[in-house]
C-alpha cells in the first residue's frame, strides 16, 4: 500500500468493495432519458468494480462531452469531465503519473470516434494500461439528434437532410489497426456479458477498448433497441480464434456490417494478453520511474535534482 | 576599430554545421572573459538556404546583438539552388553568404571568404564596396584546407581558424572545446585542420586592425539560450512531465526537457498533436505530478480548449509559447511579439490565466520558476512567453545565478491527515471548489488519497464539483476565481524582486515602455540616448497578467512622454497598457518592428530621435512610428 496515497491498494488489503460504494450521494440520480442505454453503463460498470477490487478512491475516472460525459456525476470515483473528445489525453497521463490509480476513460461515439478520433488511434497505438468505454448510440444525442460517425449510411437528421453518403466508421477494426490490445462490444440489452467484459476489460494490462452500444430511445428511435444480439463466444455460427489478428480482423468487419443489417454481434473479438502496456515499454528503456511519479512529491526525503548540476555542457 | 568589442558573423548555409561552429566560437571567446551575444538567422529549410549567426563578444556587459558587425566569415552554401538561367525568385544562393551580408558590414571590417567555393565576380559592385567601405578583404580556399588535412565539412574549423589569425587569438581554447565533443580520429584530424589553417593565415599580411578584446570574469560564466533557461527553471521548481509536439522554436525548450527528464526520474512525452499536448499535461498534473507542455502560435492555437479547462477546473499548468511571426505559418524562423493577445485572451469566456513575458535568458529562468510557483499555489494555468528571439540567442549568464534550492512543493494541495479534517459535503465528497476562500485559492485533493474524491468538470459546478448552474453558485465561483488573479498580483507585488525591469536614471523626461525579448536592445539605446543628451528611461514589462498597474502607472506618471517598443505592428502591448489603465492614451506612441528581424539599439536610438525630437525620416526604415492618441 502506498504510503502517500493509501487508498491505493485498499482492496488487496482485504477490504470489502461494496457496488453501492460507487453511488454518490450527492447526485444519485441520472438525468438521462427513461429507456437510456447509458444506464447499463454506469450498472455494468459498478458491478465490475467489485470484482476487480478497487475502490472509489483509487478509481479515476475521465470522460468527454455529451450524456456519455455525464457519466462520472452518476458514479463515485475521483473523476474528470473534461472536454469534448480529449478524455484519453488526459487519462493516459494520468497512468503515467501514477501507475497505481485504476484509470478508465468513457465517451460518446462522436466523442471517441468523430472529434477524439486522432486520441483514439494513439491512445491504442501506444497501448496504456487503461479502460475506455465508447457509448455507441450511432447518434449525437444531447445536441438534439445530429448523424453521427456510427450512424448507418443513409441517416437522415437536420444536419444530413438528404441522407448521410458517408459510410460509418469501423470502430473495433479501427482500435485493432491501430494496436489495441482488448476489444469488445457489448450492448446495453445485455447487462451480464457487459459486467463480464467490462471486468476483462480494467483488469487486462493494455488498452483495453469497449464499444458499448446504448440505444437512444429519443433521437434514435429508427435504431434497433439491440435486440436480439448474439455472443459471437456463444454461438456456434462463428468460430474464430480471440488471439489470431487475422480472424479477429474478419470477425470486427462482419460485425460492423452487420449492425447496420439488423444483426447486433457482440462479445470479446480481440485479445492480445502479451503486448507491453506503454508504461512498462517506458520504463524498459528508462524513461519511466520505477516507482510512481506522483509519489515522489508527497516524499519529504527525496532528494531532487537541481539545473545548477546540469551546467558542465554550459562552461 | 573600438577595441572593447568585436561583433563576427558566419555566414552559409542551412545545414552546414553554421550554428555549431557559432556555439564553439562563442564559448571560445566567454572563455577568455569576454561576455558573449548570439543572434541566429536561418531559414525554414534543413539543407540550403541562407544562414547566419551573429557572435557578439566584449569587455563589459552585452545584451543585444549591436548594430552592424565587423567581421564576415562567409562560407559556401553545400546544397544552394542556382538557376542559371537566373529567372528564380530566389537568385543565385550560392553567392548568398556574400550578397545577403554585406549591406550591415561596418566601415574597416574584415571580410573573410571561401575562394574555393565563392566568386566575388559574381557579386554585384563588390571591390567599389570593398573600396567605399575601407573592408578588409581576405580570400582562402578553406575547401582545399579542409580537404587536403582532413575533410572538406571540415572547412567550418578552417575558416574559426582563419578567423583566430586574423583576430590574433591561439587554437589551444578551440582545441580544448574540439576535444569536450570529440574524440579519436575526428578530434586529431579537426586539430590539424584547425592548426595549419591558422598557422597558413598567419604568415599572411594582416592590413586591418581589428582584434579580438580581452576581458575577465569575476565569477564563473555559462553560456545558455532563453530555451535552456526556461528549462532549467522547470527543473528546479520540480516539474518533471512534459507533453508536446515539435513546432519551431518551441521545440527547443521541448528537446531540452526530453533530454533531462528520464536521468532524473521524470517523463517527457511526445504526442499526436497539441490538444493531446495540453491534455496531458492536464491529466499529469491532476495526479499530482508537477507538468508542463507548450508550442508556438500555432500549435498554442490548438490548445485553447485544454487551456479553458485548465482554468476551470482549477488544474495548475504551465505553457510555453514561443513566438514567431504570423499569422498561420508565417516565417517558421523568424521572431514576431504578435501573440499577446491571442495568448491573453484565446478560449471561450473570461480569461483566467497568468502570463509572464521574460526579457532576457536570466529572466527566463526567474520567470519559469515563478511559473510553476504561481500555477501551483493558485491552481492557475500560467503561460510563458518567449519568441525566437530568445529562444535561440546565447548569452554569457554567471553560473551562480543557478546555484539555488529546488522547489518541488505542489503547492496548494492537502495531505491526507489534511483530508481528513477538511470540509467534506454531507454524503462524503470533499469540498474541492470550497465558494469561500478569502485568497480564491481551495486545496485539492490527489486521486488515489483517501476521502479526497471530487468531480472536476469544465461545466460550473458546486463545491464538489457537481454540475450546477444556478445564479449564486455561478457568482460564488466565478467570483472566486477571478479573486485568485488580485491574490497574485499582490503575491507577485510582495515579493523581494520584481518581474519589471528599469533601467536609465529614475528622473529621466522621456521613457520607453518594452516587453519581453527586445529588452536588450532598448537598455543599450537608453545608455545611447543618455550619452547623447537625452533623458530617457526604461521599464520593461513582464507581467502580462495580472497586469502590473501600479508599477506601470508610476513610470508613466513619471515621464512627459513615452516610447512604446514591440515587434508587431498592431501594437498589442500598448493596446493592453491603455485598456488595463484606462489612460495616458495620450503620453503613449509606438515603435514597431515586422520585418522578420528584431529590434537593433539603432532603430530605437532613431525612433525616439524620430517621434520625441521629430528628427528626419530614416533612408533605410524597416521600423514604423505609430504616434500617441491625438498626435
Amino acid at each position: 500500500m502506498s504510503k502517500s496515497f493509501s487508498a491505493i491498494g485498499q482492496a488487496e488489503q482485504g477490504e470489502e468493495i461494496d457496488r453501492e460504494a460507487f453511488t454518490p450521494g450527492i447526485e444519485p440520480q441520472a438525468t438521462w432519458c427513461p429507456g437510456c442505454g447509458d444506464f447499463s453503463v454506469l450498472k455494468a460498470l459498478k458491478g465490475a468494480m467489485p470484482e476487480v477490487g478497487r475502490t472509489p478512491d483509487e478509481t479515476l475516472l475521465v470522460t468527454g462531452i455529451g450524456c456519455s460525459g455525464k457519466l462520472n456525476s452518476y458514479f463515485e470515483s475521483y473523476a474528470m469531465h473534461s472536454i469534448h473528445g480529449r478524455s484519453l489525453p488526459i487519462a493516459r497521463a494520468a497512468k503515467l503519473a501514477n501507475p497505481g490509480l485504476e484509470v478508465i476513460a468513457a465517451g460518446g461515439d462522436g466523442d471517441g470516434y468523430g472529434i477524439g478520433g486522432n486520441h483514439f488511434m494513439h491512445t491504442a497505438r501506444e497501448n496504456h494500461d487503461m479502460t475506455y468505454i465508447v457509448f455507441n448510440n450511432e447518434i449525437f444525442g444531447l445536441t438534439k439528434g445530429q448523424t453521427s460517425p456510427t450512424s448507418p449510411k443513409g441517416h437522415e437528421s437536420k444536419t444530413q437532410p438528404h441522407g448521410s453518403a458517408k459510410d460509418p466508421i469501423r470502430p473495433l477494426s479501427l482500435a485493432l489497426t491501430s494496436g489495441a490490445s482488448y476489444v469488445a462490444r457489448t450492448a446495453a440489452v445485455n447487462p451480464r456479458q457487459a459486467t463480464e467484459i467490462l471486468t476483462e476489460a480494467i483488469e487486462h494490462d493494455g488498452f483495453a477498448h469497449v464499444d458499448f452500444l446504448t440505444q437512444c430511445p429519443t433521437w434514435n428511435k429508427d435504431a434497433k433497441q439491440y435486440v436480439p444480439y448474439t455472443d459471437v463466444q456463444d454461438s456456434d455460427d462463428f468460430d474464430f480464434d480471440v488471439h489470431d489478428r487475422q480472424e479477429a480482423a474478419e470477425m470486427m468487419h462482419e460485425t460492423e456490417d452487420k449492425l447496420y443489417e439488423g444483426e447486433v454481434l457482440t462479445g470479446r473479438f480481440y485479445i492480445d494478453e502479451d503486448r507491453r502496456s506503454y508504461g512498462e515499454e517506458k520504463r524498459s528503456t528508462g524513461e519511466m520511474p520505477e516507482e510512481p511519479l506522483a509519489e515522489r512529491y508527497f516524499d519529504e526525503e527525496a532528494d531532487w535534482e537541481r539545473s545548477y548540476d546540469l551546467l558542465d555542457a554550459h562552461k | 576599430m573600438t577595441g572593447d568589442e568585436l561583433i563576427w558573423r558566419i555566414a552559409g548555409g542551412s545545414g552546414d554545421g553554421i550554428d555549431s561552429t557559432s556555439q564553439n566560437f562563442t564559448k571560445a571567446l566567454m572563455r577568455t572573459g569576454l561576455d558573449v551575444f548570439t543572434h541566429r538567422h536561418y531559414p525554414s529549410r534543413i539543407r540550403g538556404g541562407h544562414t547566419y549567426v551573429e557572435v557578439r563578444a566584449a569587455d563589459h556587459a552585452v545584451k543585444s546583438r549591436g548594430d552592424g558587425y565587423d567581421f564576415l566569415l562567409a562560407l559556401g552554401d553545400s546544397f544552394a539552388r542556382n538557376p542559371q538561367d537566373g529567372e528564380a525568385y530566389y537568385g543565385n544562393e550560392e553567392v548568398k553568404p556574400l550578397t545577403e551580408n554585406l549591406d550591415e558590414l561596418r566601415e574597416g571590417g574584415v571580410i573573410v571568404y571561401d575562394e574555393g567555393l565563392l566568386d566575388t565576380d559574381e557579386v554585384e559592385d563588390f571591390d567599389e564596396r570593398v573600396e567605399e567601405n575601407d573592408w578588409h578583404v581576405y580570400p582562402l580556399d578553406l575547401r582545399s584546407l579542409a580537404r587536403e588535412h582532413g575533410r572538406e565539412i571540415m572547412r567550418n574549423t578552417a575558416g574559426v581558424a582563419a578567423t583566430a589569425a586574423l583576430i590574433d587569438m591561439d587554437t589551444g581554447i578551440f582545441e580544448e572545446l574540439m576535444a569536450d565533443t570529440m574524440s579519436g580520429e575526428m578530434l586529431e584530424t579537426n586539430v590539424e585542420v584547425l592548426e595549419e589553417a591558422h598557422a597558413a593565415v598567419s604568415e599572411m599580411e594582416f592590413t586591418h586592425d581589428l582584434e579580438v578584446p580581452t576581458g575577465s570574469h569575476d565569477e564563473e560564466q555559462v553560456l545558455l539560450n532563453g530555451s535552456h533557461a526556461v528549462a532549467y527553471g522547470a527543473i528546479d521548481e520540480g516539474c518533471r512531465f512534459i507533453a508536446g509536439y515539435p513546432m519551431t522554436p518551441w521545440t527547443d525548450v521541448f528537446t531540452i526537457m526530453t533530454q533531462h527528464l528520464p536521468s532524473i526520474g521524470g517523463i517527457s512525452e511526445q504526442v499526436e498533436d497539441e490538444i493531446a499536448a495540453a491534455s496531458l499535461a492536464i491529466g499529469a498534473s491532476h495526479a499530482g505530478v508537477k507538468a508542463m507542455s507548450g508550442s508556438s502560435g500555432g500549435g498554442f492555437a490548438l490548445m485553447s480548449e485544454p487551456l479553458g479547462l485548465a482554468e476551470m477546473t482549477e488544474t495548475p499548468l504551465v505553457l510555453v509559447e514561443a513566438m514567431r511571426a504570423g499569422p498561420s505559418t508565417g516565417m517558421p524562423t523568424k521572431p514576431e511579439q504578435g501573440d499577446l493577445e491571442h495568448i491573453l485572451y484565446t478560449s471561450q469566456g473570461d480569461s483566467n490565466r497568468v502570463v509572464f513575458a521574460p526579457g532576457t535568458v536570466a529572466e527566463a529562468y526567474e520567470q519559469s520558476r515563478e511559473a510553476f510557483r504561481v500555477a501551483y499555489e493558485y491552481q492557475i494555468p500560467v503561460v510563458i512567453v518567449i519568441d525566437q528571439k530568445l529562444s535561440g540567442e546565447l548569452a554569457s549568464v554567471p553560473a551562480s545565478h543557478f546555484d539555488r534550492e529546488p522547489n518541488p512543493d505542489l503547492g496548494s494541495v492537502l495531505s491526507e491527515e489534511e483530508i481528513q479534517e477538511a470540509p467534506h459535503h454531507a454524503s462524503g465528497t470533499f469540498n474541492r471548489f470550497r465558494h469561500d476562500p478569502e485568497d480564491g485559492v481551495s486545496p485539492r485533493s490527489i486521486p488515489g488519497q483517501k476521502d479526497g474524491r471530487f468531480l472536476a468538470t469544465g461545466n460550473e459546478h458546486t463545491p464538489q464539483g457537481h454540475i450546477e448552474e444556478s445564479p449564486d453558485n455561478r457568482v460564488a465561483q466565478v467570483d472566486r476565481r477571478t479573486r485568485k488573479l488580485e491574490s497574485i498580483r499582490s503575491d507577485l507585488d510582495e515579493q523581494d524582486h520584481s518581474n519589471q525591469t528599469y533601467y536609465g536614471p529614475e528622473d529621466a523626461e522621456h521613457g520607453i515602455m518594452v516587453w519581453g525579448s527586445q529588452q536588450g536592445s532598448v537598455e543599450e539605446a537608453v545608455d545611447r540616448l543618455n550619452e547623447q543628451g537625452e533623458s530617457v528611461k526604461m521599464l520593461g514589462v513582464s507581467d502580462m497578467m495580472p497586469y502590473p498597474k501600479a508599477d506601470v502607472t508610476e513610470f508613466l506618471e513619471s515621464v512627459d512622454e513615452c516610447l512604446v517598443v514591440e515587434m508587431n505592428i498592431t501594437a498589442q502591448f500598448r493596446g493592453l497598457t491603455q485598456k488595463e489603465l484606462g489612460r495616458f492614451g495620450e503620453k503613449m506612441s509606438s515603435l514597431l518592428k515586422y520585418n522578420g528581424n528584431p529590434f537593433e539599439p539603432a532603430e530605437v536610438v532613431e525612433g525616439f530621435d524620430i517621434q520625441v525630437n521629430g528628427g528626419d525620416e530614416p533612408p533605410t526604415a524597416q521600423t514604423r512610428i505609430e504616434p500617441a492618441a491625438g498626435d
